[in-house]
């Protein structure tokens, strides 16, 4: 590894996504994700790569999806209202298996709603937001070193599943500024029989999503939930802090779970046993990670109005014992806060 | 005994799925023919859209994509810029696709002169879809969306593309053709293949519009509709050339 920079979060992003050999990129304005952009509009030149400022997301996602279809790596970012209009192409390029990554730094919604930081986006992340039966992989890092680890690995996921892959941020770990390490460089390993180069020695390749009938389209279907069923399987990705002998534990994901680091902290000093579960999958949720967490009560945190609480229930031995905090509107709770309402619902369920 | 005429080799063996004497398979043997003479079959990508020619993919022996509706030139721009540039990418739209549903790719892929051929397929009405109006409906003409005749207080008039787009900088060749008769079928080829040689020669992008038949959407027999085109269509959508490096003060 490099030396630490000071760098932030869409930044490293950016320039880990170019270290991973992502020359192509293409978006369209919108706050708190603009940077992403701007970085890409000024590296491109230098590496020889290819930067577009697309009319609108509906393009710039599919423009992607064109690029990944050569075998190139590429990659757009945006904000909520943004990926809405991208969804189409999620489900497309899932069905075509097309690795693309996409970078969400999320807003509250609904609608234009404010910019701050906010995870109002899990649900169209998740559980798809386009047609049809399809998943994307979801990383959800919580620091800018987190960031500039997980975006190489978001290209080798994409690429591994032929399926595109999403990094999940908001306004506050995109826009703040943290020492970091950046990935080294590296060149592409092009070894792909799929892609669409000009039928030059080969068979000719077709990437299309349209049926020829429905017995051939269901098994169409069938081998896309192979694949997912597989990715669920093997790349379930959390982080545990102290809960081996804890009673109660925080589930949170991204800039919320690092507010819940400094709670786990002051309950501990209070004597209160919590510990945490930070999903750094969303897609495929760590279901694992809860298991074998019998008898404890789980609180959810989100920046959102409880968008992740029916996964954590499908994936705790007690669903009666989930509970949820969360703030809306891009308002984001204090460490106290969340440490009063844990101490209000250890009071409660101790009676 | 003398090969005077055969199937390009370049087409698959399935047959096409467009109706009797529709334009789309008479295009698409265009694009076949050209392909086969100029050698351009392992250099070649082609974007295909939805509607009519949906199943186009599995035609050819030509690496090939299926675009979402509209999306073909956003596709095309992310393709063409990572290939090298003596590779050909042929975008393939009609008129629902092209001017309804991806109105702003195709212009912004025209302003920013992205080095594909657009092949559009005008033939005034939503095929695949059930005969429904398209923004090219002819003023008066009866669809199922428009049963008393496309009103222009109502609808707005017909679209003519290949003018539109040649008005716009980034656009380096746009001209109008027709497939209704044997002169017009060689004309569509000239054009086509000409776009081809400006692409290859790196130049910016070549929008070819193709006046098509929809026998099945019309309600005409198949030699009915190579009239209508002729005396309806040819009235409002004027065949000739937009934009051409080799016309002065156009």
């Amino acid at each position: 590894m490099g030396e630490k920079l000071f760098m932030q979060g869409n930044e490293a992003l950016a320039e880990s996504a170019i270290r991973a050999g992502c020359k192509f990129y293409c978006g369209y304005p919108i706050t708190p994700s603009s940077e992403i952009a701007e970085y890409y509009a000024k590296r491109m030149p230098e590496e020889n790569g290819v930067f577009i400022q697309a009319e609108t997301e509906v393009a710039a996602f599919n423009m992607i999806a064109g690029a990944t279809a050569t075998g190139n790596r590429a990659m757009t970012a945006t904000s909520g209202p943004g990926f809405s209009l991208g969804v189409e192409a999620m489900s497309f390029m899932a069905a075509a298996g097309l690795p693309a990554v996409i970078v969400d730094v999320m807003r509250p919604g609904p609608a234009d709603g404010d910019i701050l930081a906010a995870q109002g986006d899990y649900f169209q992340v998740v559980k798809g937001g386009g047609h049809g039966d399809y998943n994307t992989i979801v990383l959800a890092p919580f620091s800018v070193q987190e960031m500039a680890d997980l975006t190489p690995q978001a290209f080798e996921l994409a690429e591994k599943y032929r399926n595109p892959v999403v990094i999940v941020s908001d306004g506050m770990l995109a826009k703040m500024m943290e020492s970091v390490e950046l990935p080294e460089k590296i060149e592409q390993k092009k070894n792909f029989d799929w892609t669409l180069t000009g039928a030059k020695g080969r068979k000719h390749n077709v990437i299309t999503t349209c049926a020829t009938g429905p017995e051939q389209w269901e098994q169409f279907n069938l081998e896309l939930q192979k694949k997912f069923n597989t990715i669920a399987a093997n790349e379930q990705r959390w982080e545990a802090y102290q809960i081996e002998d804890a009673d109660f534990i925080i589930v949170a994901f991204g800039s919320v779970a690092r507010i819940a680091l400094s709670t786990i902290k002051k309950a501990r000093e209070n004597g209160l046993k919590v510990g945490m579960i930070r999903p750094i999958t969303l897609w495929p949720f760590p279901k694992k990670a809860f298991a074998e967490l019998k008898d404890k009560d789980f609180l959810v945190v989100e920046l959102n109005a409880g968008q992740m609480v029916e996964d954590v229930k499908l994936a705790v031995p007690d669903k009666e014992r989930v509970f949820f905090y969360g703030r809306l509107g891009g308002v984001t709770p204090t460490p106290d806060e969340l440490f009063n309402k844990i101490r209000e619902l250890y009071a409660k369920n101790n009676q | 005994m003398k090969v005077i005429y055969e199937r390009p080799k370049i087409l698959t063996d399935a047959y096409f799925k467009y109706c009797g004497g529709c334009g789309h398979g008479l295009v698409n043997k265009i694009i076949a023919e050209i392909l086969e003479e100029e050698k351009l079959q392992e250099k070649t990508v082609i974007v295909w859209p939805i509607g009519c020619s949906v199943y186009a993919d599995k035609y050819f022996n030509v690496d090939s994509i299926c675009a979402l509706h509209g999306r073909a030139p956003a596709v095309a721009t992310g393709i063409k810029r990572n290939l090298p540039n003596d590779n050909l990418v042929i975008v393939y739209q009609g008129d629902g696709d092209l001017v309804s549903e991806g109105m702003a790719e195709i212009i912004h892929s025209a302003i920013r002169g992205e080095k594909f051929t657009v092949i559009f397929i005008n033939n005034a009405i939503y095929g695949m879809t059930g005969g429904q109006m398209a923004p090219t409906t002819l003023l008066g003409q009866k669809t199922t969306t428009s049963p008393y005749g496309r009103k222009e207080e109502e609808s707005g008039a017909p679209v003519n593309m290949a003018e539109l787009i040649a008005n716009i900088k980034g656009c380096y060749y746009s001209e109008r053709v027709a497939v209704n008769s044997p002169r017009n079928i060689l004309a569509t080829k000239r054009a086509i293949k000409k776009a081809f040689n400006y692409q290859l020669e790196g130049k910016g992008l070549c929008f070819i519009e193709v006046l098509s038949q929809c026998p099945t959407g019309w309600g005409m027999k198949p030699l009915k509709t190579l009239e209508h085109v002729e005396r309806e269509m040819l009235k409002v959508y004027p065949l000739g050339v937009f934009k051409s490096p080799e016309v002065k003060n156009q």
